[in-house]
């Protein structure tokens, strides 16, 4: 399989524009004759069916949850990038591109990195004309903050829920376009299958969640907005239906998956607290800015965090990375958080924690500032942890936040699988190895409010397509496999739970998968899998019918698919013989412990293509071409 | 330091929206107060599921207070006893060993109960579709700068935009009303200059369709305010009756 990632020649700054050009328009009469499905609706989903619809397409918009508001964008708390220089520190377009490309440790595409922070500042017009309540300085103009990976402000924030207000903005455009007619939403359904048809993507099998009943939908192209899969680890900061299934499948059908071992580790998390826990906790990176990190000098030393004399405290980051300080990258922090807890030197009752402390910024600025900007996230630790924060440390300690990899796509957002289009945290397009923190939200507009509508006409008016209906043979057997998947889930009736399953997963990801990595333990947590997964098909039990309003049964596909997922993520993980970004094998690192890329024979995506079951995936390379910025060791010091 | 504690709960179950529901009782043993009440609750499914009995259907998501998607009125309170707080950052911290804890839907006319303690909210979407946007198709948008507001101004209406959409203002209503829910939203538009063009139609159509969605009248109970979770304050109320004054009288000029 040749892959071509379709980037448009000329010089960097100009490709997106000449691109716009050169695609193919569809007139705008036309438009209402093409019908678009677009799954999920978080921001990416969101944004793009109310984008899509506003241009005139018909659009069928799908979800898991009661209400496309409550995708699990809405949890985002620090805020979204943009390059707006607002605050006069030198920022531009250009160091957007470079610090995402640099904070990405050089594994992610050039020219969708450019495009990237090219959009970001219209994003930001966009959501402040729908209403969203970004935070404002006295004057009235837009407020930044800093995050991490950067030496500029240029994060925009709506207190600490800034995801909640950006879906909103999208959310409402939405039913606009739903009162007017252009979209119909399918909320609580559940994408089990694509439909594909003569080699295009032409629908999608749901199961509707609260009737149990599958349903067919067709369309001239599918758009997939399913966000990440980063519940594999069972424990993470992902909401509880976030899922991998709607990508797997795909992936099953076709389309290839692109570095699935690049997951991030987010530093500041409320450490696990015990073994009934359902996820993990947030805490949004923002507080870094006026957070210092630190743990006691001594090894084992138990004492108050205000009986440790601020001698034998070691502010780890701050002397290790002096120029960065406690703004380093995520993968970097989280994994000077393990090793100081490898040291003996983690806090708290498990030993499994740091100390994020808020006393000089209050000391500094008053309680009121540093309540202004962070209360409710303060709150909120207070809530779970009865521990009030203004005046002990915070504990924190790294949690499973965000997945690097996804569906691989062109630079035109299309999978491998032509007319299907994949968006958001799904994709794997921007962030390389590492994500900086705030571009998140920042990609998923940008593909939803500003790629998309794009890229799709130049789809619909260049490929011809077939009208095709839901009585087609495809759609008639993915739906009876759909089915039959069901009735085989419920009828193996064992003796463990689905959530027991899980979390044992969960738990040999995080041991093999997770922070650190070594060959040795990949290749025992590859033979762990198939074992479990096994057992799973065996021994599970899942009570309640499959034509019924049933959680149960929903897990449990979820979990199979993962139970699968998870042996890609590990052969990927293996394949990949350097350190980069959130993959940090143990073997390459640098003397000083940071990860040690080998540009001249992986400095490449890695896409897998299914081959069927029991056997191997085959990976594809797409090398990556730097033109404009020249492969460094990345020093935050 | 983590303790636990044995409750009793009588939870609501019912098979689907036509059916006849009911209070059953079931003995949580041996709870960690570090659990959220959604936790507790995924405890007592693990051992009904291994007993092969059905599990008790809630929603939820994100778990940490945002979504909206949770909710379930706890002793006769919707989202339970702890102020500001919604049912998924509950902690069993707030219970005594030995309590009994009655877990019931939330109920409203224009809610039905899909299953056990799963409702249908999709009116509350319906009112949104009626008006609660600004009509700023993609692209095309000036410069964020270019409007002032006013800090202050914008921390109003995130007061009133921090609305999760879970509908407890609906359930704690005696009249089953969602006056909360739509001024929080008539007033984070209006409070924007964005959002004036449109703010005479806007509340009048909102609060048209809530009325035909079978939502009752505000009489001013104030148990809106009291239960909910985001602490929304019904100063949004006053603020949307003056908009809809304003609205009748744009119209009788004209
Ligand atoms: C706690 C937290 C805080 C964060 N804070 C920030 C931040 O401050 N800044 C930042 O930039 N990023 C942040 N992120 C990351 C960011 O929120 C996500 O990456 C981003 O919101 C993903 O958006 P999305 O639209 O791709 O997917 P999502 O928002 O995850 O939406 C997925 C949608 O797909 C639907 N769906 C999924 N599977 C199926 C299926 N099988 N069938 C039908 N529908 C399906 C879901 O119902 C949902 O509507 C944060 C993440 C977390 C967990
Ligand atoms: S589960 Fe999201 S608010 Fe409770």
């Amino acid at each position: 399989m040749q892959l071509n990632a379709n980037i448009p020649g000329g010089p960097l700054a100009q490709k997106w524009d000449r691109h716009r050009f050169e695609l193919k328009l569809v007139n705008p009469a036309n438009k209402r004759k093409f019908n678009i499905i677009v799954v999920g609706t978080g921001l990416a989903g969101g944004s793009a069916a109310a984008s899509l619809a506003e241009l005139g397409y018909n659009v069928k918009s799908f979800c898991i949850q009661d209400t496309p508001r409550r995708a699990h964008s809405i949890a985002a708390q620090g805020g979204i990038n943009a390059a707006k220089n607002y605050q006069n520190e030198g920022d531009s377009i250009w160091r957007l591109f470079y610090d995402t490309v640099k904070g990405g440790d050089f594994r992610a595409r050039e020219a969708n990195v450019y495009r990237l922070a090219q959009i970001s500042n219209e994003i930001i017009d966009q959501c402040v004309a729908q209403g969203v309540p970004f935070a404002r300085d006295y004057g009235g103009l837009l407020a930044n903050r800093s995050f991490g990976g950067a030496q500029v402000s240029r994060t925009f924030y709506a207190r600490g829920q800034t995801g909640q207000q950006l879906l909103l903005g999208a959310y409402s455009a939405l039913m606009r376009q739903v009162a007017q007619g252009r979209v119909t939403m399918f909320p609580r359904r559940e994408m089990l299958d694509i439909v594909v048809i003569d080699g295009q993507a032409r629908g999608i099998i749901v199961r509707n969640l609260i009737t149990g009943e599958t349903e067919r939908h067709a369309a001239d192209a599918v758009v997939m907005c399913t966000g990440g899969y980063g519940n594999v680890f069972f424990l993470s900061t992902n909401a509880m239906a976030s899922n991998v299934t709607a990508a797997y499948r795909a992936h099953k059908k076709g389309a290839l998956f692109a570095n699935p071992c690049f997951t991030q580790i987010h530093p500041t998390c409320i450490p696990v607290h015990g073994t009934y826990q359902s996820k993990l906790t947030l805490m949004s990176e923002s507080l870094r800015n006026d957070g210092r990190v630190w743990v006691p000098l001594k090894p084992g030393d138990d004492r108050r965090p205000g009986d440790i004399p601020e001698d034998e405290r070691d502010y780890y980051l701050e002397n290790k990375y002096p120029s960065f300080g406690n703004l380093v990258p995520r993968d970097v922090a989280s994994r000077n958080s393990k090793e100081q807890c490898d040291k003996s030197k983690g806090v708290g009752e498990t030993h499994l924690a740091v100390y994020l402390d808020f006393k000089d910024a209050i000391q500094r600025d008053g309680r009121d500032v540093i309540e202004k900007k962070y209360g409710n996230l303060f709150q909120m630790y207070e809530k779970i942890t009865a521990e009030n924060p203004y005046e002990t440390p915070m504990m924190i300690y790294p949690a499973v936040h965000y997945t690097m990899g996804g569906l691989w796509v062109d630079y035109n957002l299309m999978s491998s699988v032509p007319g299907l289009f994949v968006l958001g945290e799904a994709n794997f397009s921007d962030h390389g190895a590492n994500r900086l923190g705030a571009s998140a939200l920042m990609q998923g507009l940008a593909d939803g409010y500003f790629v998309i509508p794009y890229t799709i006409g130049g789809y619909l008016a260049g490929t011809p397509l077939k009208p095709v209906n839901t009585d087609h043979y495809e759609f008639k057997d993915a739906d009876t496999a759909v089915n039959e998947m069901t009735r085989k889930l419920l009828d193996i009736n064992g003796s463990r739970t689905v959530d027991d399953f899980h979390r044992e997963l969960g738990m040999i990801m995080w041991d093999y998968c997770g922070m650190a990595r070594n060959n040795d333990g990949l290749a025992k947590a590859r033979g762990m899998i198939q074992k479990l997964r096994e057992k799973f098909w065996r021994d599970v039990t899942i009570p309640g019918q499959g034509v019924d309003f049933n959680q149960s049964l929903e897990r449990a596909g979820r979990v199979a698919d993962f139970l699968e997922f998870a042996e890609l993520m590990i052969l990927d993980a293996l394949e990949r013989q350097e350190s980069c970004g959130g993959h940090f094998n143990e073997g390459f690192q640098t003397d000083e412990n940071e990860a040690l890329r080998d540009d001249d024979n992986f400095c490449h995506v890695s896409a897998w293509e299914h081959r069927g079951a029991g056997e191997e995936p085959v990976m594809h390379k797409e090398p990556l071409v730097f033109e404009n910025v020249k492969l460094t060791q990345r020093s935050y010091k | 330091m983590t303790k636990t504690i044995n409750l009793t709960l009588k939870i609501w179950r019912q098979s689907g929206p036509g059916s006849k529901g009911r209070l059953e009782t079931y003995i949580a043993n041996t709870i960690s107060t570090d659990m959220s009440f959604l936790e507790m609750l995924d405890v007592v499914n693990e051992q009904l599921t291994l007993d092969g009995k059905e599990p008790i259907a809630f929603d939820y998501d994100c778990r940490e207070g945002i979504c909206g998607q949770c909710g379930c009125v706890v002793n006769g309170r919707p989202h339970g006893p702890e102020n500001g707080t919604t049912l998924c950052q509950l902690h069993m911290r707030h219970f005594s060993d030995g309590d009994t804890i009655f877990v019931e839907p939330f109920r409203a006319r224009a809610f039905k109960i899909v299953k056990d303690l799963v409702i249908d909210r999709s009116p509350l979407d319906k009112i949104i579709q009626a008006g609660g946007y600004i009509s700023a198709s993609t692209g095309g948008c000036q410069d964020a700068n270019a409007i002032l507001i006013p800090q202050d101004t914008a921390e109003k209406a995130m007061d009133a935009a921090a609305c999760i959409g879970c509908g407890a203002c609906v359930a704690a209503c005696p009249n089953a009303s969602a006056m909360l829910f739509v001024s929080a939203k008539v007033s984070h538009l209006v409070l924007l200059p964005q959002g004036r063009p449109e703010a005479a139609q806007r509340v009048v159509s909102m609060l048209k369709t809530m009325d035909e969605l079978c939502f009752g009248n505000c009489s001013n109970e104030r148990e809106c305010e009291a239960e909910c979770p985001k602490e929304i304050s019904i100063i949004n109320i006053a603020r949307m009756n003056r908009e809809y004054i304003k609205a009748g009288i744009a119209s009788t000029v004209q």
